[in-house]
This record gives structure tokens, sequence and C-alpha cells, in this order.
């Protein structure tokens, strides 16, 4: 039975959500069961050539020489592809958003960091004829050590992954070997906790694993255009990610998709089309690029393995005065989206409580492994995992029912998130209340009382009059003014031009079910905050003009304003102030 | 390569086309005949995504010979509707949202075909058994099962 509570969305709705629970017919339906819509697959061409690429069988290895000559030789082959014939040979996923460096080939060259990298493309008359002619690609092989875990990645003497970042990490805003959040002084809180608890919890990469394998199909159109169809999840991605590794305007591209055999994340990172398109140009010939099935679920990148860190202080009675993460987000070989899951799991932290010292050092890091990318919720469905049962452990560690302690400390409308934006529209009290109702279980008097839109704001509305920031992480020589290009010209120790805004405290949600109780606003204090002086949430916070100590320096809110049209923050959700 | 001519019936018409020599159904359907009904999901027999009924029984058409179904009645989904009316099970599919993505489903409406041809009523054990060989990623299962309850529902009461 599906209820909606619309009282917790008012401001969101204005519809009345008439369809909830309703059966609603697809608009593509009519051609799903007739058998009638067109995958990228159900596109005919005559003469269509099939290409399938030769892989690395290490982990790790230098590449010292490619012969290809053999393979040229075998019946049905019309060419091979190697690294030298793209005129791009280096790319990175979101460059087209100007955020990160280009650092995996499309086809490597001189070294493979993970086992099944493409290092050439045979393209033949037929499949079974591409797949004989893979196996005669010789390649002189070097074999290097490898590192296979994110952690022992990060140790020094690991074997570098990926040359552009030598510290096998990603660099955040050319500043930080990680992404950082920082707010109020969780050391503090800890310092004065009746309870650590602490916690590790790690999740192994999981494959999309698509019915319809990822794929493409380029063909000369006329005018000197290609046709691409595709069954990529980001149609547009793709085009501007083939228009940049061929080095050819997107308008002599003609892409069509949108109908995709199931994705969930697995099918946006372009690496079929530009191959496609390339051996389109390359033999004036349709030529189609698809994995089978056994490649899907080898070398596709899945969501990627995950590894957290909690260190929580908590009060006797089970409130949650400060929370602490290290998190590790397995890459693989090359960034694809990872460096953004960092970002969104960032800005999910602490998850949906009220905690007012929140700490996080979240890294991308390389390993031998495949790439991993998108998928359903990535960046929050593993540290969601890790906070979940980190609650039921505070709740063990506390004596509380873990209900309850979910209660007592989920966000209510107008409480401060540790990402300075003001929650609205909260339901996880009433989400709670009804597990409970429905496992039959309990609640003290106050948990089942409790509602979203009562206890929240006032001072747990407020940012922390102190937050304690450090330089942990620091690095040199990376460009701020340009995600895209290592070692620019601006020094790393000059500032980019900053624009400080305060942050904002926005949607404070009207009252809308009473004032505050005191005794909600007493509790919400943090006891480590030295002098939470009352401010206006919509002034910039106090400590902004404190003189931190030399090793510290006092947290800017509001992004430092940089160069460049389409910023990736502005999509990630973190919009220019 | 050698040729091999192969004559059958597809949906209720005579066909003929010339399979590759090792040629598996599915390639030749698609590809020879250009019925793009069945689909690829695995080549390997584990997802269902290319079943058809050879002969009104299911088969998987990647891991058969297109040869192997000369003479024989071929179905595929492209012919599950008749003069322009979509089958029950069609329209409980879409009703019923059994399709998300809808690559799984050509595969799952012929496994669903095959089982209310020899069982009009079938239990919902009998439904699950049915499409045990077809994979699908997206639904969850439940709308589909649901969705072939109900089309034999509504053909014994139809
Ligand atoms: S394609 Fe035949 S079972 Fe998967
Ligand atoms: S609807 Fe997508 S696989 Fe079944």
């Amino acid at each position: 039975m599906m209820e909606f509570r619309k009282e917790f969305f008012a401001d969101d709705r204005d519809d009345d959500l008439v369809t909830i629970g309703q059966p609603v017919r697809r608009q593509d339906i009519l051609g799903h069961v007739t058998g009638r819509s067109p995958f990228y697959d159900d596109h005919l061409f005559e003469g269509l050539l099939h290409i399938r690429c030769a892989r690395a069988p290490h982990h790790h290895a230098r590449i010292r020489r490619i012969d290809t000559s053999e393979a040229e030789r075998m019946p049905g082959v019309v060419r091979v592809l190697t690294g030298r014939d793209v005129p791009r040979n280096l790319n990175t996923l979101l460059s087209l958003l100007d955020f990160g460096l280009d650092d995996e080939p499309i086809l490597a060259e001189t070294k493979t960091a993970y086992r099944g990298e493409p290092v050439a493309a045979v393209i033949a008359e037929t499949e079974a004829q591409a797949r004989d002619a893979v196996l005669k690609v010789r390649v002189d092989w070097e074999e290097l050590p490898h590192v296979l875990d994110p952690e022992e990645s990060l140790k020094p003497g690991a074997p570098v992954v990926c040359d552009v970042y030598p510290l096998n990490r990603f660099v955040y805003h050319g500043k930080y070997d990680h992404q950082k959040l920082r707010y109020g002084d969780v050391e503090a809180a800890f310092a004065a906790a009746d309870h650590i608890v602490e916690g590790r919890y790690q999740m192994s990469p999981i494959e999309q694993a698509p019915i319809e394998t990822c794929g493409a199909i380029a063909a000369p159109e006329v005018n000197d255009r290609y046709v691409c169809y595709t069954g990529t999840q980001g149609l547009f991605f793709s085009l501007g990610t083939a228009a940049k590794v061929l080095q050819m305007p997107s308008s002599r591209l003609h892409f069509v998709g949108g109908t995709v055999g199931g994705g969930f994340g697995g099918k946006v990172d372009s690496v079929h089309e530009p191959i496609a398109i390339l051996g389109a140009m390359l033999t004036a010939r349709p030529c189609k690029f698809a994995w089978d099935r056994e490649e899907e679920m080898q070398v596709g990148a899945p969501r990627g393995a995950e590894r957290w860190y909690i260190k929580d202080a908590v009060a006797r009675d089970g409130r949650i005065l400060a929370r602490k993460f290290t998190g590790y987000f397995d890459a693989g070989a090359y960034t694809r989206l990872s460096s953004y899951a960092v970002i969104k799991s960032v800005g999910h932290l602490p998850g949906p409580y009220t905690i007012p010292n929140v700490s996080a050092d979240v890294y991308c890091v390389y390993t031998n492994r495949t790439p991993s990318t998108a998928m359903r919720g990535f960046g929050i469905t593993g540290v969601d995992f890790a906070i979940e049962c980190h609650m039921d452990k505070v709740a063990e560690t506390v004596g509380m029912n873990p209900i309850d302690l979910r209660i007592l400390n989920a966000y209510r409308d107008g409480d401060m998130k540790a990402h300075r934006r003001v929650a609205k529209n909260c339901a996880l009290v009433e989400c709670c209340q009804v597990v409970a109702d429905k496992a039959g279980v309990t609640l003290a008097a106050e948990a089942r009382d409790a509602t979203s839109l009562t206890g929240g704001g006032g001072a747990r509305g407020e940012l922390p009059a102190f937050t304690r920031t450090d330089d942990h992480g620091r690095v040199e020589g990376f460009d701020t003014g340009s995600y895209a290009r290592k070692g620019g010209t601006a020094p790393a120790s000059a500032s980019p031009p900053r624009s400080p805004v305060p942050a904002r405290a926005e949607g404070q949600r009207a009252s809308a079910g009473g004032s505050m109780p005191p005794a909600d606003a007493a509790r919400s204090r943090a006891p480590a905050q030295p002098q939470p002086a009352p401010q206006a949430p919509v002034q910039p916070p106090a400590s902004a003009a404190q003189v931190p100590p030399a090793s510290e320096r006092t947290a800017q809110p509001g992004a430092a304003r940089r160069a460049g049209a389409l910023r990736f923050s502005s999509l990630s959700g973190f919009r220019r102030r | 390569m050698a040729k091999k001519p192969v004559t059958f019936t597809l949906n209720g018409a005579e066909r003929a086309a010339f399979a590759d020599d090792g040629e598996n159904l599915l390639q030749f359907l698609r590809r020879g005949v250009g019925d793009l009904g069945p689909k690829y999901g695995c080549g390997q027999g584990s997802c269902g995504a290319c079943t058809v009924l050879v002969d009104g029984a299911p088969h998987l058409s990647c891991l058969m010979l297109a040869e192997a179904v000369a003479g024989r009645r071929v179905e595929t989904v492209s012919g599950l509707a008749r003069d322009g009316a979509l089958h029950p099970l069609q329209e409980a599919f879409m009703d019923g949202f059994a399709a998300q993505c809808g690559y799984c489903t050509p595969g799952m409406l012929m496994a669903a075909k095959a089982l209310l041809d020899r069982n009009p009523r079938p239990s919902r054990d009998e439904v699950v058994e049915a499409i045990g060989g077809n994979l699908c990623r997206c639904t969850g299962y439940a709308p589909i099962i649901e969705a072939i309850l109900a089309a034999a529902e509504r053909r014994a009461t139809a």
C-alpha cells in the first residue's frame, strides 16, 4: 500500500499526486510489447563490420611493443586500430564539465592499468573473424607490480596506477588530495563525549548488468558526417566525448539514441561511440562495436568498491554530538565518474541526522582494478549502508531501541545540515514511526510523539560558531584555475580570485507546526561548541572574522568563484553563490 | 563461407533464407531474415532475451543452430499481435507496467505464451517456473508475474 502524506511536501508539490498507487501506461510500452522499440542494434546496415578489442591480460603492465601485422593478415580483417589512430588518445569523461585531468587512453599505447584494458581494435567482416584476429595481436608485455586495495594504494611506495595522478588519488579543486567536509569541531566533541563509537564498513563493486550489453553502430553519412546509433544513457555526453576524442566538430556527428536496454548508470562511459565512429571513418563502412556478455561483466565499469571509517561522539542519552568520516572510493584504474561519486557522497554526510560537528576526508583512489562509474545512487548507497549500520551500533552502545535513536537524531525542518543548507521537507521521523508500527516495535513516548515539523530550527538551524579547518592533504602543482590542465601557469599557492559570499540559510519554512519546544532547543546545542553566539541565519558566520591559530584557517563558506562557462559545481548541486 | 538455405515457417508465413555455416538462430533471424524481435543479451543461454518458440516450445535462439529450424514452425514476439489485435499477454504487460527498458520483454512474452498455450490457467508457481530462464534487470519480476496471471484470467473470462 502506497501512502503519500502530502503535508510533508506541501512546499514542493501543489498537485494532488493522484497517480500514486494507480496503474499507468508507459509511453514507450507499445513498442516494448510488440518488439518494435528501436534499440541501437535493431538498425540494419548493409556491409556492417564488427569491432573487437585485444585486451591486457595483466593487472598492470608496460607495453613494450604492439604488433598487429599478423592480425591484419587474418581472414576478413579490414583494419586494426591502435592508440596511434585515435586523434586525441587521452580523455576523462568529466572534462566536458572541466572537472578532472585527462587520464585514460582510448586504446592504451604505453601501459595498461587494469586487466582487460583495450590495446587494439580489430575491424573485420564478421564477429567471428574479429574474435579470431584479436588472438593474433601480439603485445610484448612487461608486467608491473599492481595494487588492488585502495588503502594499500595510498601507502608510500605503492605502484603508481595512473601517471597523471602520481599519488594514486584524484585532486580536488586543484588543492587537496581528497574531498573535505569541515563543520564545527569534532575533536573537541570527542574529548567531551560519554561514548566514542567507531566502525569500519565496506562494500564490493556491483555490476549494473543491463540485459542489453553496451555498444554502438556508426556509419558514414552524406556531407562528410557520421551517424551513430548507440545505447548510451547520456546521448550528449557521448556526442561531446566522441567530438573531443576524434577532434571533430560535433556538427559532423549525428547521434541517435534514447532507447536503452537497461542502463542503471553503466551506459554513460562513452567507450563505444568514439571507436565505432573512428572505424567508420577509417574504413568508410558501417562499424559495430559492442561488448559481449563476458566483456560487460569483466571490463564494464561497475559501481566502485567503498570503505568507510566512522567515529561518533555520543551522549549518554543517545544524541550524536560529532561524526567523523574517512572514506575510500575505489575508482579502479581511471577516474570515469568516481571523482563525482565522492562529491555527491560528501554532500550527503552525515546522513539524515542533525549532528553539530562533522568532519570528513574522502578519497577517490586509483587501483589496478576495472574503472568504476555511475550506478543508481552511486556515492550515496555505500555510505548510507555504513551510516545505518553505524546507527545500530550507536543504539547498542547506549542501550536504546535503534528506531528511537534515529528519531532522536533525525533532521527536523529548519535544522542546519553539515553542508550548510537548511533542512526542509524532512520526513525521516514519520518514516521511522511507520516502520516501527509495521514491525510491531513499541517506540518511546517522545519518539512516538515526535514530528519533523517541530523541534527543528532555532539554535539547531545555526551554523557552528567555530569550524576547525586544516591543510591536511594539500597538494602542489595542480592548477586551481582549470581542472583540465595540470601544472598550468598559476602556481597552486596563488589564490584564485575569490569572492567569498556568506552561506545562505535558505528555505526556512514558516513554522507550520507551532514553535520549538524549549527542551529541544537546549538539546540541540552541542556541548563542544565554544560560545555559540546567537546569529540570524542569513548573516555570515561570526567565525569568518575570527583570527585563527597559525596552523588553522577558518572556513570560508561559499565557494571561490572560478573562470569557466560551465562549472561542475553547478551540476552537482553546489550552486555558485 | 558455406551458406545453407533454410526454409521454415516464421509467425505463420513460409520463409526461406541463407544461413552461414554454424550461424545461430538468433543471428539468423535478426540479420538474415530481418526479424529484430528476439534480442541478444548474453549469447550463452543465460538470459532468455532471445527466447523464441519452435513448434510451440520455448527455445533459446542463441544456442540453436539456424539450420535446426528447417521445416519447423518458429514464433517470435513480432508475430504475437494478429491482424492489428494485441495478444492478451501484450495487453496485460501494458496495463501492469510489466516492462521498463523493454529489452527482456520479447523473450518474456514468448516464454509466457508457451506456458499459456499448454496450460491456460497456470498457478503462480507455474508462472515463476516458466519464466525462470528469463532475466529482467529492471522490474523485479513481480509485475511480470502478475501480468501473466492477469492475461490468463482475461483469456479465461473473455
Ligand atoms: S541471448 Fe540467448 S539466452 Fe541470452
Ligand atoms: S524491462 Fe529491462 S530487463 Fe526487463
